[in-house]
């Protein structure tokens, strides 16, 4: 027998002022299965997941749910209908308990009061599921992020929930915390509820994918069984045209020693010490949590170091200040771009010049010919495609946008690049445009430091590889010796 | 399409409309020039004209440092507060210690840098919204000001003081030419220089300023500062226009600048705001207070006009900014 369809998508279309977000797009989703939806940046995956939610109206089209056909949704019809969301902002009161989270909006038939003992006791079983340990009392803003996604994914449980669609789950998680959540899918699957499982990550797709379908510049592309594809025919698929997926070769070994840290200490980390050479990119694993992004500040001078010494090609440095760094040539480019790295507001030539604003001013005036001069030669040297040098940041792509926050660092003649999570969020054309701009510069002899939770990635652009666990220093690989599970093991703290 | 015209005449509805969108603050100006030409006959003469620019000078001087505060994301409410302790200190300097101008002008400037250092300094340092700093800081300079002045209408200042406030210049009144002077330089800084820059850096996203090598904390106690100088200056052209040391000077100040700014265009969040705009909504409050004056309106229903046009200029804002990010959302879902 076929499993039933519980939702389906008829023509759906919308428009926005000069694009078509939507083009005539039809899809099937089946009773119980993961449906994996693949697509770059700008493919109209998040305008679909809203049209669902009932988040957007649709132009025209209809939506079968459970066989009811519906022209309109609305946020309340959708939820009630047992469809939901979870985006990629988290949807949490950061200040209300676990407990308070998850029945928020839940109202009690017998009582005006909210009976906090009872909604504790109902979350605590529904987190029983998950075998997790969350207290359902504790506040929200108390848990790490993949504990918060799981009381995310919780919430949608508690609502008796048919259908969940999941837009990039795993982008904040580290590797266990991913397994988890797949653990959780998977029971979810057996229950009968339909996960639409959005990401970026293929390897995720093929683990944890029924069928796939591929969406591309608002239109539907095909549906595959996971099973009867592979990687390459679904980037293709994605980008419409041949895209090797490889990580590029380098062409210089490294040299000197570029940066060399000893004991450092401060910001949640103790006695980290480690070297990069000129032209060398070192790769930093470790789950989320594991204290890579604080090396990162304290390298940068974004906190304070408590102890240790800091080296640059030999000589000591005291770097107190983001400032201090940047005059000595070290440039980060943060996890968080639109919240640490960019001026969204402000116009793409503003952004990439405004960290060397100075050297092109003269008596404090902004010299706007070097600046325009300055600001197309990176454009054009790392391709950020955008309609003009005058548009806000804002309305560019992932992808773009970390381009620009790139050529911020890059404008500043950095000799030192830290990159915390150089490719979260960006389609794969935008990755590949990544990866071969960093194997450029690590050509050019400049020594990279890269965070990553993406254990592939990780292998395929360091040559070598350090770990974090619980702040401190786990261990360290060379390329002869990268091994996954090696890797994993020591970011778990098991050797 | 069974539409044949040409593009650029189907898309001049929609052009004029976003033109006209990114203009609502100078539209809304030329409706109430024109209302108030109809329907007050006095108004658009040369001589009430004249009298509403001056009249604007002052707070339209204050505005633009309170400007380099809002843009960087704070906001200075003790402006009116500053000029009343000023306006009393420099009285008392020329009448009680027998200062003359070209020494009490310039030491008052330098307290009013003083008192914009102060709200700085307690920004930074208690690590508590401006709004609530200088909410305090505007009490505690109101009340030095009643104290040292003793409930005394200060008066006898040498004749050379005059001219600030009342003097002219071809016909023009000094205010006003030193609005302009300080309008451009505040737009020459905020547009074309370095500093300007981190102005707006500060308050378009403050970490990624901070990680890009801005002083943070040092900004923003200099804007503090630049706020209290700028301010100073309006209470040396208010004492010479008034000649009459008194604690009513000044107060509510902060109000016309605020609501001002809020109306041309200078986002409360911080990180937006043009010269250009602050002028045209120094103008709109200038207008609408000289009308209501002419108008003969009761003290109390202008107080209720100027609370509502605050109002209206804030959901302004508020909506600019909600249209904008819908759109961002529109431009990014797709």
């Amino acid at each position: 027998m076929d499993p039933k369809v519980i939702l389906s998508l008829e023509n759906i279309t919308k428009k926005y002022p000069g694009v078509l977000a939507l083009n005539q797009v039809s899809m099937d989703f089946l009773e119980g299965e993961v449906h994996a939806l693949l697509g770059e940046n700008g493919a109209g995956k998040s305008t679909l997941i809203k049209a669902v939610a009932g988040a957007i109206d649709i132009d025209s089209g209809i939506i079968k749910i459970n066989g009811q056909e519906y022209h309109k949704i609305t946020p309340s019809l959708s939820r009630s209908l047992g469809v939901e969301v979870i985006y990629q902002e988290f949807n949490l009161v950061p200040a209300l308990s676990v407990a308070e989270n998850i029945y928020l909006c839940e109202k009690n038939e017998n009582s005006i009061l909210f009976n906090a003992k009872e909604v504790e006791k109902k979350a605590a079983k529904v987190l029983e599921q998950f075998d997790v340990k969350i207290d359902a009392h504790s506040m929200v803003q108390d848990l790490s992020i993949a504990d918060q996604q799981i009381v995310e994914i919780a919430k949608a449980v508690s609502k008796k929930v048919k259908i969940l669609i999941m837009d990039e789950p795993s982008a904040p998680l580290s590797v266990s915390e991913v397994e988890m959540m797949f653990k959780i899918i998977k029971r979810l699957k057996n229950n009968g509820v339909t996960v639409i499982y959005i990401s970026h990550r293929l390897e995720e797709v093929f683990r944890i994918s029924d069928r796939v379908s591929v969406m591309r510049d608002g239109c539907y592309v095909t549906t595959k069984n996971t099973k009867e594809t592979n990687r390459q025919e679904l980037i293709n698929l994605m980008v419409g045209r041949e895209l090797k997926e490889s990580y590029p070769a380098r062409k210089n070994p490294p040299g000197e020693i570029a940066l060399e840290a000893r004991n450092l200490t401060g910001n949640g980390d103790r006695n980290i010490s480690f070297s990069v050479r000129k032209g060398e990119i070192l790769g930093i694993s470790g789950l989320v949590g594991a204290g890579r992004t604080e090396l990162a500040q304290l390298l940068f001078g974004a906190a304070k170091m408590e102890q240790g010494e800091l080296l640059i090609k030999g000589i000591p440095v005291k770097i107190k200040s983001p400032s201090d760094a940047i005059r000595h040539r070290i440039g980060l480019l943060t996890e968080d771009r639109k919240g640490q790295g960019l001026f969204l507001e402000m116009a793409v030539k503003w952004n990439i010049v405004f960290p060397i604003v100075k050297q092109i001013s003269k008596y404090g005036v902004v010299n706007t010919r070097k600046e325009e001069e300055i600001a197309r030669h990176f454009k054009e040297r790392i391709n950020i495609k955008t309609p003009s040098l005058l548009q806000q940041v804002i309305n560019l792509s992932g992808g773009n946008q970390q381009k620009v926050v790139l050529a911020k660092s890059l404008a500043a003649e950095s000799d030192i690049l830290i990159f915390d999570e150089p490719t979260r969020g960006i389609d794969v054309g935008a990755k590949q445009e990544i990866y071969h701009l960093m194997t450029e510069l690590a050509d050019n002899g400049i020594a990279i430091l890269m965070i990553s939770s993406d254990m592939e990635e990780l292998l395929g652009m360091s040559d070598r590889i350090i770990v974090m666990c619980e702040g401190e220093l786990a261990g360290e690989v060379q390329k002869a010796q990268f091994n996954q599970n090696y890797i994993l093991d020591l970011a778990s703290g098991i050797h | 399409m069974t539409n044949h015209r040409p593009e650029f005449i189907n898309n001049l509805g929609p052009r004029i409309l976003a033109v006209m969108k990114k203009n609502v603050p100078f539209l809304i100006l030329l409706f109430l020039l024109l209302l108030f030409s109809f329907i007050a006959p006095n108004f658009m003469t040369f001589g009430n004209l004249r009298t509403l620019i001056r009249q604007i000078s002052f707070s339209g001087i204050s505005a633009v440092g309170l400007m380099f505060v809002m843009i960087s994301g704070g906001i200075d409410l003790s402006i009116g507060s500053q000029v009343v302790f000023s306006n009393v200190l420099l009285a008392i300097m020329m009448v009680d210690w027998k200062l003359d101008p070209a020494l009490a002008i310039p030491l008052i400037l330098l307290v009013g840098t003083i008192l914009g250092a102060v709200n700085g300094y307690l920004t930074i340092s208690l690590k508590i919204h401006p709004l609530i700093i200088t909410l305090g800081t505007s009490q505690i300079f109101k009340g030095i000001g009643y104290i040292i002045n003793r409930s005394r209408n200060i008066m006898g200042f040498p004749d050379s003081f005059r001219w600030f406030g009342q003097g002219y210049v071809w016909g023009i009144p000094v205010p006003v030419i030193i609005m302009i002077v300080v309008a451009l330089i505040g737009s020459f800084i905020l547009t074309r220089t370095y500093f300007g820059r981190k102005v707006f850096a500060l308050g378009g996203n403050e970490e990624a300023a901070r990680l890009a090598g801005v002083r943070i904390n040092s900004m923003k106690v200099i804007l503090f500062m630049i706020c209290g100088f700028i301010t100073s200056i309006t209470t040396v052209l208010l004492l010479s226009r008034v000649f009459t040391g008194q604690t009513i000077t000044g107060q509510g100040l902060e109000f016309d600048c605020l609501t001002a700014a809020l109306l041309g265009g200078v986002s409360f969040k911080g990180g937006e705001g043009t010269i250009f705009g602050l002028i045209v909504g120094i103008i709109i409050i200038g207008v609408l207070n000289n009308a209501m004056q002419l108008a003969s309106f009761p003290d109390f229903s202008q107080t209720v006009v100027k609370g509502t046009v605050l109002l209206i200029a804030v959901a302004f804002d508020v909506y600019q900014k909600s249209r904008k990010s819908k759109e961002t959302i529109a431009k990014v879902a797709a």
